[in-house]
């Protein structure tokens, strides 16, 4: 009996982050066309509602009273389960993402190993999708997106390895505290604008959008979608793009600490402004959106692979011989 | 009785998802058995407390080998296995084999699970040495770079001499391929590039190249 009531107890704190995440996602969506739209100098979305805020409402409830088409040459359990796979594991990296130092759904200790675990799952809901289709274009679509996925996960698991050393800890909230003098930000700043390209590519984000290029592959992977199921696509697309500014904002902007210890800003509470930073990459995500032309295939591999590995191995080495000389190194 | 319950539903799931990576006629369902099949494992780790061996086993193996599994799978074009498992001629040569190897593994599981039984503290005389209050990996960590660090460098070196052979292998300079060379076309000038010519009127231009 105990054991029922301690799972609606965390039930109900799921439902309490899983919701306004939800929410969020569909905000952000309206944001990001709006950012999209500003910088080439249109409107964007302004119609539904207050400044276009309901647009992304408006959208969703058209995509549930479309009809769902399930092509017949399909693998149809396989082309079922992609899209519900890519929101689950979009949804499911949120429990370790710290809010404050105690508004945590799980504080494991190998937070960190646990979100890039999740992030480098998010390739089988392209594969699944792209390979039950089966038809040419999303095929190539999900072929292209492993590779991507699976070259730009090695730097930003090294990327990761630089800040672990820092911190000495795979706790999410001991690398937040261990930003409590200085943001990690400063000191490995080259590995920060690494992670966020590698970030883009990780959740095919333009420069990167190649399983999508609409020129060349219809839309990729989701090109036999339709419907809720092409929806939730979208969301879980989105869901991991928040999520990689989370992970961003937790690893280098400092996570939930204020940015001045100072009277009035200490009375924010953390959750506010952890929702900042993860605004402001998310703003930047746009921006790179709307200014980048896209990357030809071989380009992003030599980019991945050539430039972006080396130079992230080679801080590592930086990084832990500058804490081992000057005696840094946290041993706990 | 929560966690015997939990227990039981993922070595379940394990089992039957291992049976249908070799059941399944379709290759590319092998593959997502599989990785069925490491996600309960991983869950079957952090069960015990071994939640760093755990989230590597999904890193590594979910997140990247088994990757490339589906990529070599659905690049082979293998998807519908078409004879019949056990019973056509061609595959049931391989029975003996399969049946050999398969004896030898059991023989190998009896032995390392009857030590388990038999000899406890064989196992537990690694654990005594480790500390209850410090976190898993740190723990991993600490035996792994001090007591066992030459052969922790070695494996890491066999590591790296199969990737070089790998790539040894399967490299081949073939002709005809055009390749873009950043260096030459960002230090192209303009010189090198536009060249104005002085055209008379009824007599054209020959450019010599």
């Amino acid at each position: 009996m105990e054991y029922i009531s301690l799972i609606f107890g965390e039930v109900y704190k799921i439902l309490f982050l899983l919701v306004p995440v939800l929410v969020s996602v569909a905000m952000v969506v309206w944001l990001d066309r709006r950012v999209w739209a500003f910088v080439q100098k249109r409107q964007g979305p302004n119609v539904v509602g207050p400044f276009g805020l309901l647009q992304s409402l408006a959208d969703a409830l058209k995509y549930i009273f479309k009809e769902i088409i399930i092509p017949s040459s399909s693998n149809k359990v396989i082309f079922i389960l992609a899209p519900i796979v890519t929101m689950t594991l979009a949804l499911v990296a949120w429990a370790v993402i710290p809010f404050s130092q105690t508004q945590v759904i799980a504080d494991i200790n190998v937070g960190i190993l646990y979100l890039f675990a999740v992030s480098s799952l998010g390739v089988y809901g392209i594969i699944m999708g792209g390979w039950a289709s089966n038809s040419k274009y999303p095929f190539l679509g999900a072929i292209r997106s492993a590779a991507q996925m699976v070259s730009y996960e090695v730097s930003i698991g090294i990327i990761i390895i630089n800040v672990l050393l820092c911190v000495g800890s795979l706790n999410l909230n001991d690398i937040v505290v261990a930003q409590q003098n200085l943001w990690f930000v400063i000191p490995l700043f080259p590995m920060f604008v690494i992670f966020f390209i590698s970030a883009l590519a990780e959740t095919n984000r333009p420069p990167f959008d190649l399983p999508e290029a609409e020129a060349e592959l219809v839309a990729g992977y989701q090109t036999e979608y339709s419907g809720m199921m092409y929806a939730m696509f979208w969301l879980g697309e989105y869901a991991n793009i928040l999520l990689m500014c989370a992970m961003g904002s937790i690893l280098f902007l400092g996570g939930w600490l204020s940015p001045i210890e100072l009277y009035p800003f200490n009375l924010i509470p953390g959750a506010i402004w952890l929702i900042f930073k993860i605004l402001f990459l998310f703003f930047l995500f746009a921006l790179v959106k709307a200014i980048v032309p896209r990357y030809r295939y071989d380009q992003l591999m030599r980019l991945g692979w050539k430039i972006f590995l080396p130079l992230s191995l080679t801080w590592v080495v930086i990084t832990a011989s500058y804490l081992f000389y000057f005696n840094l190194l946290p041993i706990n | 009785m929560a966690h015997a319950i939990f227990f039981y539903i993922f070595s379940t799931i394990a089992i039957i998802s291992a049976i249908m990576v070799t059941a399944s006629k379709n290759t590319v369902h092998s593959v997502f058995f599989l990785i069925l099949d490491f996600i309960s494992i991983s869950c079957l780790f952090i069960m015990i407390g071994a939640e760093f061996l755990g989230m590597i086993m999904l890193i590594v193996y979910v997140g990247a080998v088994a990757v490339l599994f589906l990529f070599v799978v659905m690049m082979l074009n293998v998807a519908q296995q078409k004879n019949q498992w056990f019973l056509s001629s061609q595959s049931s040569g391989h029975i003996p084999f399969g049946l050999i190897i398969s004896i030898v593994i059991f023989f190998e599981l009896i032995i390392v699970i009857g030590g388990w039984k038999y000899k406890p503290d064989l196992f537990y005389k690694v654990n005594s040495q480790l500390n209850e209050n410090i976190s898993n990996t740190h723990s991993l960590g600490q035996i792994l770079y001090t007591d066992y660090i030459h052969v922790f460098q070695i494996s890491g070196m066999i590591l790296l001499v199969a990737m070089i052979g790998a790539i040894v292998l399967t490299f081949r300079q073939r002709d005809g391929v055009k390749k873009q060379s950043y260096i030459k076309q960002i230090s192209r000038e303009r010189s090198e590039g536009v060249q104005v010519v002085d055209v008379k009127t009824n007599k054209g231009v020959s450019l010599d190249d």
